[in-house]
């Protein structure tokens, strides 16, 4: 027995390091492809001077939103002192820091200029969400480090529901703050809307539960147990409305344009005409993003361990689906200089974009992915985020 | 005196006269690169007024000025820089074509210079809108906010530039007005350059200048003048 258990220890150790090697690797590659870029310039990426902001975004801006949502899981625990989430908190709180971090290091990465960081830390416009966001999320850091410690060290305890609530509040500026990023375009077709920040506030919460599920499933295997279905069964219905409540932000973003005569065209390229943007939309974001994922939640006879898995993975594919049209098919369609006319020139004008994301790009956006996934792994390994359950009792 | 203070009064002035020879040239060569050391006046506005009526299709001379004026390839890749460029505009309605330069329009209120993180978008007093090259960290923010996608990322390495006008990979960049010619009293390469003189450049807030009195007297618009930024590009004709 004691051999056994030795030889299981044994074989979790050889997968903890291989999972980190792996990671490691994914990392790696990644920093090669930012050193291919610093060396060579964004020729070799995809993007150009009409796609400016490419696949590296997209990465980025999901693990951002998601590092927001997923502390739903906390605040519902510390803000509205469900116990079942509680238990969860500091996984929530880890994953947030992992996926910020992952984010942020991406977004860093693909500036032109990244060697300038000093340059960003040390001039703020104050009228630009972008530098906004530079405190924001930096403060992101700091509060849920903090808010870590007051649920992990003994003393802090009593400091918890303060540290709590003030993340609470954070995240909900932080993902304004993103939505603003695209709000703030007054001039794009896709963007310049007051809808935009509600709606990444909503999508945060979908794909950070839904990461939150795949973490926590992977976690309870690693140690051999399984999830209490009834923790399981409130978990997957929240998701489940997190689910609906995005379709619905983005379903009255669309619907919204396309009242506007002036828009019409634009939602025609983005839900009809546009190639590879409606397939991703349709197939991609509504299809496995949205209903495959309810599917499998509320169906009958479905809504077990595996089948919340599973959803929860199509929702984080949905959402890449979604980022990827918002994005990029944002900036594929032609900017409106001359509404009125038909317009034509060297610099495609009037033109739809073709855009063809590099590996270099591709390979930046993993990178982020292994930071996260590094972090969370060494964290979980070193420190306890297993949720400690206590027997369950309707709150 | 003892010795070692007069020692020592000699390594001062040894110093003081070593200094002043290191730092002599380099004021030098700073006081002839920048020339005049006044700054833009806020009384200026510069601004520029183009007569689509008078800008031939296919004729393409203010770009070839601008781009041999700031040491641009002229290549039209997606990935190339064009700080001006032809615009062909074809009216749904009436069928009517106009051709026309597109740039930076200078606006008052511009939003690369909003939304910039680190103020390397900045606007000049004279309302000339810039990019200061050292600051820029090539978020690319401000081309997506400008809603005439004036502006340009440098994708790759660049050589043989123009000391007038330094340029660097991984910045955005965009049609400056010719602001070093301006300086030294010039008209920008392109209004130079315009055969037909489609381009008139000058001073708005100066009601005795040609533009200024032109603008008074014949019909012209700003392009998206319903976003309220009050470009210093203004249009005649369409």
């Amino acid at each position: 027995m004691a051999d056994l258990s030795l030889a299981t220890l044994r074989s979790k150790n050889r997968l903890y390091y291989v999972l980190l090697a792996a990671g490691g690797l994914v990392a790696l590659a990644g920093l090669y492809a930012v050193h291919m870029m610093e060396s060579h310039g964004h020729i070799i990426t995809g993007m150009n001077n009409q796609i400016v902001w490419g696949m590296p975004h997209v990465f980025a801006i999901f693990l951002i939103v998601a590092a927001s949502g997923v502390l739903n899981v906390a605040s519902i625990g510390s803000v509205f002192g469900k116990a079942m989430y509680k238990a969860r908190a500091p996984l929530a709180g880890l994953l947030s820091i992992a996926m910020l971090g992952g984010g942020l290091t991406v977004l860093m990465l693909d500036l032109g200029r990244p060697d300038r960081l000093m340059v960003a830390a040390t001039n703020y416009n104050l009228t630009s969400v972008f530098a906004w966001n530079v405190v924001l999320y930096s403060g992101m850091f700091s509060l849920t480090a903090v808010y870590l410690w007051t649920m992990m060290e003994r003393r802090m305890y009593p400091f918890s529901k303060v540290a709590g609530l003030g993340v609470f509040v954070w995240r909900f500026v932080l993902t304004t703050g993103t939505g603003m990023i695209f709000a703030f375009l007054t001039a794009r077709q896709a963007y310049g809307s007051a809808l935009l920040p509600p709606m990444f506030i909503v999508l945060s919460f979908a794909w950070g539960l839904a990461v939150f599920h795949v973490v926590q499933a992977a976690i309870y295997a690693w140690n051999e147990k399984t999830v209490d279905p009834e923790i399981l069964r409130r978990k997957k219905n929240l998701l489940g409305v997190f689910v609906v409540g995005s379709l619905y932000m983005v379903a009255t973003y669309h619907f919204v344009n396309m009242y506007f005569a002036h828009q019409q065209d634009f939602e025609l390229f983005i839900l009809r005409d546009g190639g590879v943007f409606p397939n991703l939309f349709w197939w991609g974001y509504i299809v496995v993003g949205n209903l495959l994922p309810l599917l499998l939640i509320y169906a009958p006879g479905l809504g077990k361990t595996k089948c919340v898995m599973t959803a929860s993975m199509l929702v984080v594919l949905g959402a890449f689906a979604l980022l990827y049209v918002f994005i990029i098919g944002g900036q594929a369609f032609p900017l409106n200089i001359f509404p009125g006319y038909q317009v034509s020139s060297t610099f495609a004008d009037g033109q739809i974009t073709a855009y063809h994301p590099s590996l270099y790009e591709v390979l930046l956006g993993f990178g982020g992915l292994a930071i996260a996934f590094i972090i969370t792994t060494v964290s979980v390994r070193v420190l306890n985020f297993m949720p400690q359950d206590k027997p369950y009792i309707p709150d | 005196m003892s010795d070692i203070n007069s020692q020592r009064r000699q390594f001062l002035k040894t110093s003081l006269g070593a200094a002043a020879v290191a730092i002599a040239p380099g004021m030098l060569l700073f006081d002839t690169a920048h020339g005049k050391t006044e700054a833009a006046s806020s009384k200026v506005r510069w601004g520029m007024l183009v007569d689509t009526t008078q800008c031939k299709q296919g004729c393409n001379d203010c770009v070839t000025a601008c781009n041999k004026e700031n040491g641009l390839s002229g290549g039209t890749k997606a990935t190339d820089s064009q700080w001006i460029r032809k615009i062909e505009i074809k009216d749904i309605g009436s069928g009517i074509e106009t051709s026309l330069p597109m740039m930076c329009q200078h606006c008052e209120h511009p939003p690369c210079v909003d939304v910039c993180p680190t103020t390397a978008s900045f606007k000049r007093a004279d309302g000339i809108v810039l990019v200061d090259r050292h600051r820029c960290i090539g978020c690319r923010y401000c081309m997506m906010a400008c809603p005439y996608k004036a502006r340009s990322f440098v994708h790759e390495e660049l050589f043989d530039q123009k000391p007038d006008v330094p340029r660097g990979k991984g910045t955005v960049e965009a049609c400056n007005m010719c602001v070093h010619r301006i300086d030294n009293g010039q008209l920008p390469a392109c209004a130079e350059a315009c055969q037909n003189k489609a381009i008139l450049f000058g001073d708005l807030n100066d009601a005795n200048s040609e533009i200024a009195k032109k603008i008074h007297s014949v019909a012209s618009v700003q392009i998206r003048a319903d976003l309220r930024l009050n470009p210093g590009i203004r249009y005649q004709g369409i």
